[in-house]
């Protein structure tokens, strides 16, 4: 009886000490969630309760064009941007892991940008990619003017906005070189010395050494990367906003339309349904990801 | 490994490319400093000039790009400063001390259900903000919170999901004979929390307040949709209304509005030390 009690009074204690999350997670996440899996079965325009109307969000997903456009180009960046995200950031990580001296200014001369607000790296994008004075278009006609190539109006040219939005977002990797670096000084000197005392190259002991043994630091980078490429919103919201001339759709992606759809054009309903199909998009990747990397990702006891 | 001639080649390679990569990614925010201190027409100009054609103007425009943003009759970046750090203030207090109230409870007590409930901790990580957004806002209205700041401070004291799994690790750190003598002194779950744990844990707990402190600062979804009117705008925000307001907005104010936004998590950035740079390489090894 008194052990009973003993242990009820240590469960009472425990589940009262991490209250304030589960309280949070019901109150702002669980119940929205719910909530939002209803409305997307509904048609609820705000100003008039919501009316069940079953399936048929979904089916307009369906035959949506500007649906299928945004998914298409959410894709795209995401299918160019973690790659070139991923080798970039462990190409530089590689560089700073050698004796370099002032590493830690290296380190925090890629870091820094990652700590400017999405607004304020927009604003610089827009005047360094501006068609006329913008730096990088003066310094491409400077450079190239004499072959008759001239630079493109990055982002009002439906042809650039997307590698545009790809180059601002890659601005911004710096967090990522800072852990993989910090998974390559856990390599041990002695394995990559066996390495070279086989006969290895350098290519060679990258991809059958170091590659394996950081294996699980990069799937936990491509997870992150992957669940905040499906949700980009901040950056191309700005931008196309701010580009009056340039073509509206070439920066129009997922979370985009949905936030339309919710605050904008008054489709609660709608909006819902993007948003489940979002976190079903999300959760079945970061499955496959795990699935797939179960023979590629080597963990160490 | 590679020693002689071959070695100073490739050492003069790898500085060569450091240096560009550096050049890379922190030019955009040279340039913008540098516009800001450039008058209108220089600013619109075709140079690569850093500076203005008479450098000893740098001061003045300096003043009258920062003055003219500061006081925007419109645009008022003052309110929206303070907006900012109330938002900022109440929300790293509430993040922090709610994020190692419940890390305690992971780290520190036995109770059942404790590792399904952390692993769905660990789970909602993976919930995208925008699936919420809509029925969060309804509810907010709902409750009359819109209108007001509350909708970006208040759930940050029901604990973040990343913030209480690097604090749950570093609880787990401190050895459990502290907590045994203070038992015998008397002291409660609250009291060792409060007298050893916390204390023990600044450097932790520093770090969460300083990534918390960031993220509020760079949020731009959640004001967008909670925020309904001007008086309420955050500094990203009013960044945005201010390149968007009517009439062209000439490029040397809106690099001066930048700066002025920027620059307080990069001052930060620089106070801390690195600070950061460490936590995200300790952090980010554990996935």
């Amino acid at each position: 009886m008194s052990a009973g009690s003993s242990q009820l009074k240590r469960d009472f204690a425990g589940w009262l000490w991490v209250s304030p999350w589960v309280i949070g997670f019901l109150a702002f996440l669980f119940g929205p969630m719910l909530v939002s899996l209803y409305y997307s079965f509904t048609d609820y325009p705000l100003l008039e309760p919501p009316i069940w109307t079953g399936l048929d969000n979904y089916r307009r997903m369906l035959s949506d064009e500007t649906f299928r456009a945004v998914l298409w180009r959410t894709a795209q960046f995401a299918i160019i941007f973690i790659p070139l995200a991923t080798v970039i950031s462990l190409a530089i990580a590689g560089l700073l892991n050698g004796k370099v001296r002032a590493g830690g200014f290296f380190q925090a001369a890629v870091f820094i940008p990652t700590l400017v607000p999405m607004a304020g790296s927009a604003m610089i994008w827009l005047w360094m990619l501006n068609g006329e004075y913008g730096l990088i278009n003066m310094s491409i006609n400077r450079t190239f003017g004499w072959t008759g190539i001239s630079a493109p109006n990055w982002l009002s040219d439906s042809k650039w906005a997307m590698p545009s939005i790809i180059m601002i977002s890659l601005w911004s990797v710096g967090q990522m070189v800072i852990v993989y670096l910090a998974a390559l000084k856990e390599v041990p000197d002695e394995m990559l010395e066996a390495a070279a005392l086989d006969g290895m190259g350098p290519i060679r002991r990258f991809l059958s050494v170091v590659l394996p043994l950081i294996s699980p630091v990069i799937l936990f980078n491509v997870v992150t990367l992957m669940i905040g490429a499906l949700q980009i919103f901040a950056i191309p919201y700005i931008l196309s906003a701010a580009t009056p001339g340039g073509d509206p759709r070439a920066m129009y992606f997922y979370t985009m339309y949905m936030y339309d759809n919710g605050f904008r054009y008054g489709q609660m309903g709608y909006a819902s349904a993007q948003a489940w199909v979002q976190l079903l998009i999300t959760l079945g990747l970061t499955a496959m990801l795990f699935i797939a990397s179960k023979r590629l990702v080597h963990y160490r006891a | 490994m590679i020693r002689g001639e071959r070695g100073i080649l490739s050492r003069v390679v790898v500085y060569t490319t450091l240096i560009l990569i550096t050049i890379a990614f922190l030019m955009p925010l040279v340039w913008m400093i540098a516009t800001s201190f450039k008058t209108q027409s220089e600013a619109s100009r075709a140079t690569f000039s850093l500076l203005p054609d008479d450098p000893t103007q740098i001061f003045k425009n300096a003043k009258d790009n920062y003055t003219a943003v500061w006081n925007d009759p419109v645009v008022r970046f003052p309110v929206y400063l303070r907006n900012t750090l109330i938002i900022a203030g109440l929300s790293v207090v509430g993040m922090t001390l709610s994020s190692a109230i419940v890390a305690y409870g992971f780290a520190r007590l036995e109770w059942r259900g404790k590792k399904a409930l952390f692993a769905l901790v660990l789970a909602t990580m993976m919930i995208p903000f925008p699936v919420v957004m809509g029925p969060m806002f309804l509810l907010f209205s709902w409750i009359g919170w819109i209108g007001s700041l509350k909708p970006l401070w208040v759930p940050a004291f029901f604990a973040g999901a990343f913030n209480v799994f690097m604090l749950r690790q570093f609880f787990m750190g401190i050895p459990k004979d502290l907590d045994e003598a203070a038992r015998i002194d008397g002291c409660g779950n609250w009291g060792i929390f409060w007298r050893i744990i916390l204390p023990l844990s600044k450097p932790a707990l520093a770090v969460v307040a300083l990534f918390h402190f960031v993220f509020v600062w760079n949020d731009f979804l959640a004001p967008l949709i909670f925020l309904r009117n001007q008086d309420q705008f955050t500094l990203a925000l009013g960044l945005q209304l201010y390149q968007s307001k009517a009439g062209q907005t000439p490029w040397n104010h809106l690099m001066a509005a930048s700066t002025l936004v920027i620059a307080p998590v990069l001052v930060l950035f620089l106070l801390t030390q690195g600070a950061l740079v460490k936590s995200v390489a300790t952090t980010g090894i554990k996935g």
